[in-house]
Formats: structure tokens, sequence, C-alpha cells
């Protein structure tokens, strides 16, 4: 047993020196560009209420899903520009591409809106692509061309494409799930990141609605053929639809996992003081996947819930 | 069961049929439900199914058990097998032993699965001994490194054993992998 871990662990070497470097790169993109970096609690006692990402409990608190409500805290205190690498942990999620405790980058910038993030995601992949001199980045049989702007599609032409509906109008969260996964992401570019745009508004988490298009909240993923990096909003700063939203998602999680959660109510005091903002959470271990050539998440993490 | 504990080689009920869950490839775009692709394995008759669940969505699992049985002998298409604690005899077909028949001899003890009063699968010893029946004699190895050669034990499987082994010896066997280990004494 201890010959086949320390292979394994020998084996991850290159790819951990990357990781290392990688992390320094991003730290000086973020530095270079006004970014304070910050550190908020993996351990806290309310998340925000979302149906289907499932939290371990932490002695009556909980393990942090997601650094969201804490820097949106401190963006109602006046920061506007944020950024930290996050420990975040989400019970049940495990596969190629999911370690139930995994590391998100996350950053926040006010006055800016998602399509400046989604241009500060480009940014970032080809400063990094740059730095380690890439000109392409192969993964696995694909290899994508990163030349700047990405493609864009929005939500609603991608399932008109590939699943032949259109969940803007016709809301059905189900189907919009099981297609997402079985027809949508399936169907897309294999040699160009794409930028999937304009969610509908029943999946707009804590997304704002676009104000031109009710139908669709401006929020917006990343994809690397199947491999999905990055999920941005505009921030919905509204409290009062912010709160109605945590209601339903609250007694959604009771009518289907029987569970109570609690509303976060400092968040939601906050809300009216954070700025119009733009946000962004990527997952660095999938990054650094793309980055490494890696065709699983353990090839770039240690210690795996499999093997810890 | 919540089909977020389904893992590999649960065994599962769809229809009345049990499956074994051969492989899994869990998928969760954004923020959505979880997908689950799950290869299926009928365990009645070996063929396989892909199906698809989603987060929130209930499956039966299959009551399987395991019961002590001593392997008897082989007649037709069929291996007898007989229940060490009410010495009742069951028949297997050769297509539920499979593989295994390699290292199926008579008098083995093996753990069968059972779904309710139908077997569906041996669990053989770890490890076997077995009388080698048939074995080239060595061409002197013109190397240092280990040589195998060819040898043919009792159930008539051909495995590889170091070159120093000859016909009569009994050597040991790891069933897991069909590989030699080491020999126990010379008859």
């Amino acid at each position: 047993m201890m010959d086949d871990e320390r292979r394994h662990l020998l084996q991850l070497e290159s790819n951990l020196k990357k990781r290392v470097l990688i992390y320094k790169l991003i730290r000086r993109f973020f530095e270079d560009r006004g970014f304070l970096e910050v550190e908020t609690p993996v351990r806290v006692p309310v998340i925000a209420p979302e149906p289907y990402i499932v939290p371990f409990e932490s002695d009556g608190w909980f393990l942090s899903t997601s650094p969201e409500l804490h820097m949106k805290r401190m963006l109602a205190a006046g920061y506007k520009k944020l950024f930290q690498f996050s420990r975040c942990f989400r019970k049940g999620e495990q596969g190629r591409l999911h370690n139930p405790e995994f590391t998100m980058l996350e950053w926040y910038y006010a006055n800016a809106g998602y399509l400046v993030i989604i241009q500060q995601i480009e940014d970032l992949v080809a400063y990094l692509a740059g730095a380690m001199e890439f000109r392409r980045i192969k993964h696995g049989k694909l290899d994508f061309d990163i030349s700047t702007p990405w493609s864009r599609m929005t939500v609603r032409d991608a399932y008109i494409k590939f699943a032949g509906w259109d969940p803007t109008t016709k809301p059905d969260p189900l189907r919009f799930d099981i297609d997402m996964a079985g027809k949508v992401i399936p169907g897309l570019s294999k040699d160009h990141p794409t930028v999937l745009l304009d969610y509908p508004s029943y999946a707009a988490a804590l997304a704002r609605i676009k104000p031109d298009n009710p139908a669709v909240a401006e929020r917006a993923e990343i994809f690397f053929g199947e491999l999905e990096l990055a999920n941005v909003y505009s921030e919905l700063v509204d409290a009062d639809v912010q709160k109605k939203r945590f209601v339903e998602a609250i007694g959604q999680i009771e009518k289907e996992q029987g569970k109570k959660m609690q509303m976060p109510d400092k968040f939601i005091e906050a809300l009216p003081f954070i700025p119009e903002c733009g946000g962004v959470a990527l997952g660095i271990d999938r990054l650094v996947m793309l980055l490494c050539n890696a065709a699983s998440i353990d090839e770039v993490i240690t210690f795996t819930a499999d093997n810890a | 069961m919540d089909v977020a504990d389904i893992h590999k080689n649960v065994k599962i009920l769809e229809d009345g049929i049990p499956y074994t869950v051969d492989d899994l490839e869990f998928t969760k775009p954004g923020k959505g439900r979880a997908i689950y692709r799950v290869k299926l394995r009928n365990l009645i008759d070996g063929s396989i199914t892909d199906k698809t669940y989603h987060s929130g969505e209930k499956v039966d699992e299959a009551r399987t058990t395991y019961q002590q049985e001593q392997y008897l002998y082989k007649d037709g298409d069929h291996y007898i097998f007989m229940n060490t604690e009410n010495y009742e005899q069951i028949f297997v077909t050769e297509a539920q032993i499979g593989d295994k028949k390699n290292f199926l001899k008579e008098g083995t003890l093996v753990d069968m699965l059972m779904f309710g009063e139908r077997p569906i699968d041996i669990t053989l010893p770890n490890f076997i001994e077995f009388k080698v029946l048939e074995s080239e004699v060595a061409i002197k190895a013109q190397t240092i490194s280990p040589q195998l050669k060819a040898a043919t034990i009792e159930t008539g499987a051909v495995i590889g054993v170091p070159t120093f082994i000859n016909i009569g010896d009994i050597i040991k066997v790891d069933t897991r992998t069909g590989t030699y280990v080491e020999r126990i004494n010379k008859k």
C-alpha cells in the first residue's frame, strides 16, 4: 500500500510545481490590477441556501460551500476589488472533475458587470498561458485555441441548437438540468472555449435579472469542452429580490431534503450597501487540470476524498 | 436509497431485476441538479445497460445475501454446489461462473451471492492451492531476470509459473489476479 501511495504522490510532483506557479501568477495578475487578496472563514454559521449544493455540517455550523457571502459583506463595507483562494466543501460531489473539498478562486469587482468579468477571465487565462509558454491549451484529445475573445453563445441559442427547445420561454428547471448535462454541454465546441451567457431567470441563483430582458439573468459559465471552469454574475444587489429567492430556496430544500436552512441575515442586511458589481467563482483545480493537461482532478490534488 | 448514495459495485433493483453498478459518472453543471450516468450490469444475464439519474431520485437497493457453498462437480453446463449448512444442492450455469471456472476445483468453499433463491455470483477464496499437471521443461534461461513458463493446473487452466516448478508440484495461486504466488511443497 505504502508503495502505491509513494508512487502516486511522486507522480504528482510536476503538476504540484505547476500548481504553485499558477497560484503565484494569479496573485501577480490581481495585484497588478489593484485587487486585495482576502481570507474569509471556512467554517461558517450560515450559508447561501442553494437546493443542489449540499453542505457538510460542522458542530452546528457548516463548512463553507463558497466564500461569496463574506466577500460581498466586505464589498458592502467599501472594498472595491477583492480576490480569494478559498477551500470549499460540497457533499457528494465526487468524480473526474469533482472532489468534495476543492479550491475556488473567487473575485469581485465593484462597478463592473458580468461582461467585464468574462474579459478578465479571458485575460487571466491568456496571461497564465503566456507565462507558461503555451499558445493553445491541450487537454486530452482536445486542443483549444485560446485567442480572445472566446466564442459567446446565449443559453437560449445553445438549447435551441443542441436540445431543440427554448428554456427562456418554457420554464422547465428539471428538463433544463437534464438537457444541460446530456445535450448542451456535450455539444459545445471542442476547439474553442465557450462562454454560455444569459441563463433563464429561474436559474439565476445570485445573479441579477437582465434589465432589458426579464426572462434571463446576467449569469455566464465558461466551458472548455465539457469542463466547466467558472460561473460569472452581475451580482444581484436588490435585498428584497435576494431575500425572496432565498425564501423559495429554503422552502424547496425543506420540501425535497427535509432540512431547515437559515436565512443569511447578516448578508441580507449588508446587501443595500453593496455597489453594482460583477463576480466570479472559478474552479482552481480544474484550471490547473487544463494547464497541466491532467485528465482527472486527482492528478492535481495531493490527497482526494478517496485516498485521504 | 437516495441516488446520491449510489457508488460502484452497489446492487440496485430496476423493474424487479437486480443490477450491479459497474461504472458511475458524476456530472453537475453549474448550480443545477447532479446527473449520474451509470453503467448497469444485469446480474441475471450479464447484459449491460446505460441509465441516467438526477439528484433527488430514489432507487431500490437489491437485497442480496451471501451463503457458503462447496463446489462438488460439473454436470453438463451446470456447476453443482452444496450448501454447507443444510446440504441442499444448487445448480449454477457456466455463464454465471464465467472466468472463475479457471480456479474452481472440486471441494472448494465459495461465498455465493444470492438474490432471493437465485444464485448470482460466486467469490472464490483469494488463494487456492493447485497441483501442476503439465508443464514444459524450462530451457536454460539466458538472462538472470525471472522467467515464467506455462503450466497447466488441475482445473485445466494455464498460468505462468517460475521455471523451477515441476509436474506434480503444489502451487499457491492468487485467484483475483490469476497469478502464481509460491510453491507449497513437492509431492
